[in-house]
């Protein structure tokens, strides 16, 4: 490998990795802080993608991103409404919703599951015009990715720290603590799962139209990948302030992409991606219980064998 | 301040497991009053404060809290008005969130202004937290930004006291708050809750199952005992009164002998 494949697939990794991180970051909202696992994740990923598209593909690039934002905080709203009123399960909530999505995906790209946007005028081509001439000529994804990453971060950084953030943060941490600070735990829970998922639609969006064409599969996975990511992110930098624990979503966010660009690069195929995914979440999780566990399944092992010795008397 | 009319609740009703939790009980406390509630288990004494705070809404009956008619208020909309502790240290507080975090988010309860929910702590309130925090002489106005998950119990429930009262509530429910704490802490404990309710005139409800802290804390002693307020006594014949003399009364009073170890134990 030289020198110049090296750093392309830092680029690569580094472009791909900024641009998912947003979800991570969605993740580290509703997974770390509101503790719920939000199944709707791959469904609202590809709902910002294929509104993002529509509104790119019809002349309006810098209206897709709010655009694509918006449609995740209905997709978040909804999901939330079924857990917090309507008495369904969180998990089960999240999974209708996905399920629901991929027919409104479809319908949102016109019944195709296709939309091409080689030619379109997206956020990075009207970048890519911006910056030319400038020393940053060419590097329109990293500019973009890089300030959305920005901004999310300082917002959640921010928000998180404000009281509404605080009482969300609390919401996953002890629901009987935020009633006696009289809040709502459904309204926390329905505003936190509106932001993650517009910040999960923000990077279906970004994702799409980086790739200059998306299609209805985009999104499949993401939720196993982001978690992976947000698993290495946090046995990284999981202690601290806010600030340093988003930080450390997008850093996550970078290796994981970085290590998985590197095992291409050594001839695993491309369909292995969600495989190893799969198989980082589970050792991520599994890893410290296993760890607190392993004193006494061993000391059981050991017993086992002793008394099976002495049996024989 | 709390008045309750005929309150009545039952759980699971038409099943094999109904359970008349509540019946028909009243009580009137007035401004300042301080009550300590005893009876054996299953009197009814949580049930009662899951009533006032609106775990549930009553079957028959209303809650009067300072004047104001909360029957069917939602539980999160009273807890601006009180403070409520647990036998649990755990209940109070959260965990992963450091305690001035924590502070910040009990100080929240009483904002009624209007963008209070995308303010910040500011340094006067960090300031008021810090000294409120000394008071309880725990050494944690020196450990703000450290998680709650790393105090001890009664460290947790000393926190939990000051954040219910932080700002003073109309009323404050204590439900055997310092029955998970060892004897030392529990005292310490205890003795901030009289300094505290002392300090703010706040009317209080303690549910203990020692009898010398019956007849020793407050102004009011009052015995339940199937769902009913059995026993109320205050003033002058409260005064002197031994805690044979309760037992005693609360035989007359419940019209039978006691059963519970736990109370008997505790004299």
């Amino acid at each position: 490998m030289d020198l110049s494949s090296v750093l392309g697939l830092g680029q690569t990794a580094l472009e791909l990795g900024l641009i998912c991180s947003l979800t991570v970051l969605a993740l580290f909202l509703s997974y770390s802080m509101l503790n719920v696992c939000d199944l709707s994740t791959d469904g609202c990923f590809t709902l910002g993608a294929a509104v993002g598209a529509v509104v790119a593909v019809s002349g309006h690039p810098l209206l897709s991103i709010p655009a694509a934002m918006l449609a995740g905080v209905c997709s978040g709203f909804v999901t939330a409404l079924l857990q917090t009123k309507l008495g369904i399960n969180s998990l089960l909530a999240g999974i209708i919703v996905n399920t629901a999505l991929y027919s409104v995906n479809i319908a949102v790209m016109g019944g195709s599951s296709l939309v091409n946007m080689n030619k379109t005028e997206t956020i990075f081509t009207m970048v890519r015009d911006l910056l030319e001439g400038t020393p940053l000529a060419g590097q329109s994804k990293l500019v973009v990715a890089v300030l959305a990453v920005a901004l999310v971060v300082a917002f959640l950084t921010f928000f998180l720290n404000t009281r509404l953030g605080l009482s969300i943060r609390a919401t996953g941490d002890n629901q009987d603590m935020v009633r006696a600070s009289s809040i709502n735990p459904a309204f926390t829970t329905i505003v936190g799962l509106c932001i993650a998922n517009a910040f999960t639609a923000l990077s279906g969006c970004l994702l799409g139209q980086s790739q200059k064409s998306m299609e209805v599969n985009l999104g499949q996975g993401m939720v196993t990948i982001a978690l992976a990511s947000l698993l290495i992110g946090s046995t990284i930098l999981g202690r601290g302030g806010i600030l340093i624990r988003a930080i450390g979503m997008v850093v996550g966010s970078f290796l994981f992409r970085l290590v998985y660009a590197v095992a291409l690069r050594l001839d695993m195929p491309s369909f292995m991606l969600r495989l190893v995914s799969s198989v980082i979440v589970v050792l991520a999780i599994s890893g410290p219980y296993l760890r607190e566990q392993w004193p006494t399944i061993s000391r059981r092992l050991h017993y086992k064998k002793q008394t099976a010795v002495k049996g024989g008397d | 301040m709390l008045k309750l009319n005929g309150i009545s609740k039952t759980f699971n009703p038409g099943t094999v497991n109904e359970k008349k939790a509540l019946e028909g009980l009243s009580l009137h406390l007035e401004p300042g009053d301080f009550a300590t509630i005893v009876g054996s288990n299953g009197a009814g004494k949580t049930t009662m404060f899951n009533a006032v705070a609106g775990a549930f809404y009553v079957d028959k009956g209303s809650v009067i809290l300072g004047g104001e008619d909360v029957t069917f208020k939602p539980e999160f909309r009273r807890s601006r008005e009180l403070g409520r502790l647990f036998q649990d240290p755990m209940r109070g507080t959260a965990p992963h969130m450091t305690i001035e975090e924590n502070l910040a988010l009990a100080y929240l309860r009483t904002s009624k202004h209007q963008y209070a929910f995308f303010s910040r702590t500011t340094k006067a309130e960090k300031k008021l937290f810090r000294d409120r925090l000394a008071l309880l002489d725990m050494g944690l106005e020196d450990r703000m930004s450290q998680p709650v998950g790393l105090l001890s119990g009664g460290q947790r429930q000393a926190l939990t006291l000051l954040m219910s009262t932080l700002v003073p509530p109309k009323l404050l429910m204590l439900d055997e708050h310092t029955a998970a704490l060892d004897p030392a802490t529990a005292e310490k404990v205890l003795q901030l809750t009289r300094d505290i309710v002392a300090e703010y005139h706040i009317t209080t409800m303690m549910v203990t199952h020692n009898m010398h802290q019956a007849l020793e804390m407050g102004n009011r002693t009052l015995m339940m005992d199937g769902g009913r307020i059995v026993l109320d006594l205050k003033g002058k014949e409260r005064q002197g009164l031994t805690v044979s003399g309760l037992l005693e009364k609360f035989r007359t009073g419940a019209g039978k002998a006691l059963d519970n170890d736990r109370i008997l134990l505790s004299e």
